[in-house]
Order: structure tokens, then sequence, then C-alpha cells
């Protein structure tokens, strides 16, 4: 089954899978970055303290109602309450599922430029993609980042609190800066992921490391030894990324000790 | 020193957890004046710290009235923030910013908050360190200086808004036996010029030196107050006298 005939003829094709190697490692670095940057948004309106019904959960005094609906209505957040139901739904819901979604009935009449991004990405193809890939890890990143900040020491926001910061200025200033900091690995190991799961975006026909080794099988009938070939790209890509992340989290977490 | 003019008025304070299973704070009434130091001693459980924290709202009372300079801060229709400015805390395990320097630390909320510039606000900020006997630190990282001075820092960092009162938690409770003095002796200057401070201790020395009222909680509950030649040397309540038996 495996010959070297057979890789002598997938050798022949290797500038696919170098193509897919730049198309999958773009791929998933854009969607890490539009991915955190929606988890950042996601994980604010988690975390925010905006009660529009606060006055509702007030008893005539100006108190704090103990309990009843009126208590629980005057803590409700409809912020916190979509960004939930946004996380959910992605976290329960396959990756291939959001992705044709995306594709075939978000993207379906929007008419994208069709040029080709590093001579042989089809943009068209590309953006849905990133786009699915960030949705869901933004969901994803939204419970890592949601956690780092829940994670930074109450006493640090009593501080910031009792030095009449507001929350917001909390969040910006004491917060997010530490939260950010422990949470950077998970991040990094998100990215790994990402490399990962971005294969599932050959199924819409982005040329990336699984594209390439479809269309060497239909170009030589070989199967086995392009699938070897692209085994060893995505543990060439991520093993070496998960050891730095390791090494950089040994670095830091010395750093705290010191 | 004291002028008999009311900073912060309490009134009736309860804190309840669940649903008044346990009553942290059960009714407490007291005046506190401009000028005075108040010292709140008690059991561990008593209440001290729930006291404390109610009295900037970062314990939101069950029921009761805190009045700050006249205002009732227990309604949540007020905005806090303009009053927590002008109450500092000092924590019993400092709570400064580790990511930011010890003058970043200090800067920050005259800053952000108070909106100084932001060379006045280091001037400031580098006086108050000198006061403390830190300016040769300005530049460091909180997890380069000890315990003391670490508390030194959370002070002038507190006293940089230019509160009208400073709430103290247990300041030393976290410290090595040979830091606690450094820290004290700054509290004690803050005394001497006048300064409205309410300090939960257990350093009895410090408060029968400094106070000029003392405090006894239990249970929740004020149990007698008075000064402390009152309080230490002539306590009434049953409990207090246990109290004091144990500690002395
Ligand atoms: N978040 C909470 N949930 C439930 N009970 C609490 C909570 N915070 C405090 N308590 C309870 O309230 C009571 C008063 O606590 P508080 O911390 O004010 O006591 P304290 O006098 O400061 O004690 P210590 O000297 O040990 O610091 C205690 O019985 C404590 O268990
Ligand atoms: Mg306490």
């Amino acid at each position: 089954m495996i010959s070297s005939e057979g890789f002598q003829a997938t050798f022949r094709y290797i500038s696919m899978f170098v193509e897919g190697l730049v198309c999958t490692v773009s791929l998933s670095f854009l969607t890490v970055i539009f991915g955190f940057m929606l988890a950042l948004v996601l994980a604010v309106l988690r975390l925010s303290p905006w009660q529009p019904f606060k006055r509702l959960g007030l008893d005539k005094n100006g108190h704090l109602r103990e309990e009843g609906f009126l208590s629980a209505l005057g803590r409700f957040n409809p912020l916190n309450f979509l960004a939930t139901c946004y996380v959910e739904v992605f976290r329960a819901t396959p990756m291939l599922v959001q992705l044709f979604i995306i594709y075939y009935i978000v993207f379906a009449d929007v008419s994208l430029p069709t040029f080709k991004l590093f001579g042989s990405i089809r943009f068209d193809r590309f953006l849905p993609g990133v786009v699915a890939l960030s949705l869901n890890s933004g969901a994803y990143l939204c419970e890592i980042i949601r956690s780092g900040i829940q994670s930074i020491d109450g006493g640090q926001t009593e501080a910031a609190r009792s030095l009449g910061l507001t929350q917001t200025q909390n969040m910006r200033f004491i917060v997010l800066p530490q939260a950010i900091k422990n949470i950077l690995p998970a991040i990094a190991n998100e990215f790994v992921t990402i490399i990962k799961e971005s294969s599932i975006c050959y199924t819409i026909g982005v040329k990336e490391i699984m594209f390439a080794v479809a269309s060497i099988k239909g170009a030589t009938y070989r199967i086995g030894e392009p699938l070897i070939i692209a085994t060893l790209v995505y543990f060439c890509l991520t093993f070496p990324t998960s050891k730095i992340i390791a090494h950089f989290e040994r670095k830091m977490s010395r750093g705290d000790k010191r | 020193m004291a002028t008999n003019d009311k900073l912060i008025q309490v009134i009736d304070l309860k804190k309840y957890y669940k649903k008044g299973e346990i009553k942290a704070l059960d009714g407490i009434t007291v005046d506190i004046d401009r000028g005075d130091v108040m010292v709140v001693i008690g059991p561990s459980g008593s209440g001290k710290s729930t006291f404390l924290r109610s009295l900037n709202l970062l314990e939101q009372p069950t029921s009761g009235t805190i009045l700050f300079e006249g205002v009732d801060i227990t309604n949540r229709k007020v905005n806090l923030n303009v009053h927590r400015q002008k109450m500092g805390m000092v924590f019993q395990h400092f709570n400064l910013f580790p990511h930011k320097t010890i003058l970043e630390n200090m800067i920050l909320a005259p800053v952000e908050v108070k909106k100084v510039p932001k060379d006045k606000a280091k001037a400031k900020a580098l006086e108050l360190l000198d006061r403390v006997g830190l300016a040769d630190r300005a530049d460091t990282y909180p997890i380069q200086l000890s315990g003391g001075q670490k508390q030194r820092v959370a002070i002038v960092r507190a006293l940089a808004m230019e509160p009208d009162v400073m709430l103290f938690d247990e300041p030393t409770s976290a410290l090595d036996p040979e830091m606690v003095g450094e820290v004290l002796d700054v509290m004690r200057q803050l005394a001497h010029a006048g300064m409205t401070m309410v300090v939960v201790t257990h350093e009895m020395g410090f408060a029968r030196e400094v106070g000029n009222r003392v405090v006894f909680m239990a249970d929740g509950k004020l149990l007698e107050q008075g000064s402390p030649d009152d309080i230490f040397n002539h306590p009434q309540n049953e409990r207090l006298k246990d109290f004091l038996a144990k500690v002395l």
C-alpha cells in the first residue's frame, strides 16, 4: 500500500503541501486574533455589571430586596445573558455544522471578491473559513478569559474600588492586565487546537493541508503517502509550538516566585 | 483634636448571610467624629471586618443606614465612587497591584479618578513615599518589598487620594513580628497629624496608646465602647472582661 514510488509521486506535488502549510498557518493565525478580540468582548459582556432593572430590585428605602421575582429581575443582566447564550450554543454544536451554516447560508448571497492570497488561497473560501473558526474559538477563548479574570484575587478589585476606581477602570487597569498574563499559555494552547481544527476547512474548498492531500489523491490515486506527509507537517507545526509554550509557561511561573 | 463634628453615622447596621442564619452585624449604631481614632476590638468572627468593609460599602449591608458627611451611602442610587475616594482603606494582605511599580500603584487613582496631572501626582507620591522612608523604592515592584514595606506603601497609596478617613483592617496581622513596629509607627504619625481613623487590630498596646475611642464587638453587636482607659482598666461587660483576660 505504501511504497517509495508512492512517495515519489507525492513529492511531485510537494508545492501543494507548501501552499497548504501557508494557508493553514494564516488561517489559524487570523482565527486566533479575531477569536481573541471576539472573546474579549464576550468575556467583558459576561462579567459586565449592567443591571438595567436594578431599581425594580430596590425597596422603597433604596435597599436591595432579599428575594423574590423583583430581586431576580433587579440582578438580571441582558448582556451577560446574550453572551452566555452565544458561548453555550457555539460550544454545544459541531464545528462542521457551524462551518457549513456560515459558508452555505450566511455567505450564500454575499459575492466576495475572488482574488487569491499568496497566489493560491481563494479569498471567497478563505474568509468564511476564518469567520467560522473565529466565531467558534471566540466562544472557547471567552471561557478561558473569563476564568482568567475570575482567578485574579478579589483583594485586587477591593483595593481598586476602595480607591474610587469604577468597575470599568478596575477591569482596564487592574484585572485585565494581570489576567492576560495568566491566560497567555491557555491562549497559545488554543492556537495549537485551531491549527488542527482548521483542517475542517477543506470541506468548503479552502486549500489548506488536508485539501492538498485530497488533491494529490485525485491526481496520483495515492492516499497513504500524502496522509503520512500531512501528519508530519501538522506534527512539526504543533509540537514545537506547544513545547515553546511550555517553556514560556515555566519561565513565567518562575518569575512569580522570585 | 476631635471636633465633635460627625463624619460617619452608622445607624442600626445589619449584615446577614444565608438568609439570616449568620448575623455578621446585628444592629450596630455608632458615630465617628472627625479626628477620631477609633479602635475596634473583639474575638474572631465577631464582625469587625464586616463592619469596616460596610463603611465603604465593599460589603452591601442587609439593612441600616450609613451617613457619610451627611449623605446616606447605603442608598443604591448614590454614586459610591465619589464617596469611596474619600475613604482610604488598608487591608491585612496589602493588596498592592503586582503588575505596577510602587510609584504606578500610588498615582493610578489620583490620575484616573481625580484627574490630577501626572507630574503633580508623581511629586505628591514621592513626597508621601519619602515620609515613610521608601522614596528610593519608587520604581521597584511590590514583590521586591518586605511585608512591612508593602504595608507602608499601601498606607501612602490610600493617602495619595487625600481621604477624609482611613480604614485599617488588621494591618499588621500578616506581618512578621519585627515588621509590626514600622507599620504602627506610620499609623501613629497619621493619628498625630489629625487623620480620622477606624482601626481593627489585635495590637492592644496600639489601641491603648493611639486610640481615643475603643469599641468592643462580639457576635455582630457593639457591646461596649469608651476611652482606652474605660475599656482596658474598667471593663463592664462580661464578654469584654473575658476577652481582655485572654489577650492581655
Ligand atoms: N461571605 C460570607 N458568607 C458567609 N458568612 C460570612 C461571610 N463573610 C463573613 N461571614 C461570617 O460573618 C461573621 C463575621 O465575620 P468577620 O470577618 O467580620 O469577623 P472578624 O471579626 O473580622 O473576624 P477575624 O478577627 O477572624 O478577622 C463570621 O461568623 C463569618 O463566618
Ligand atoms: Mg477580620
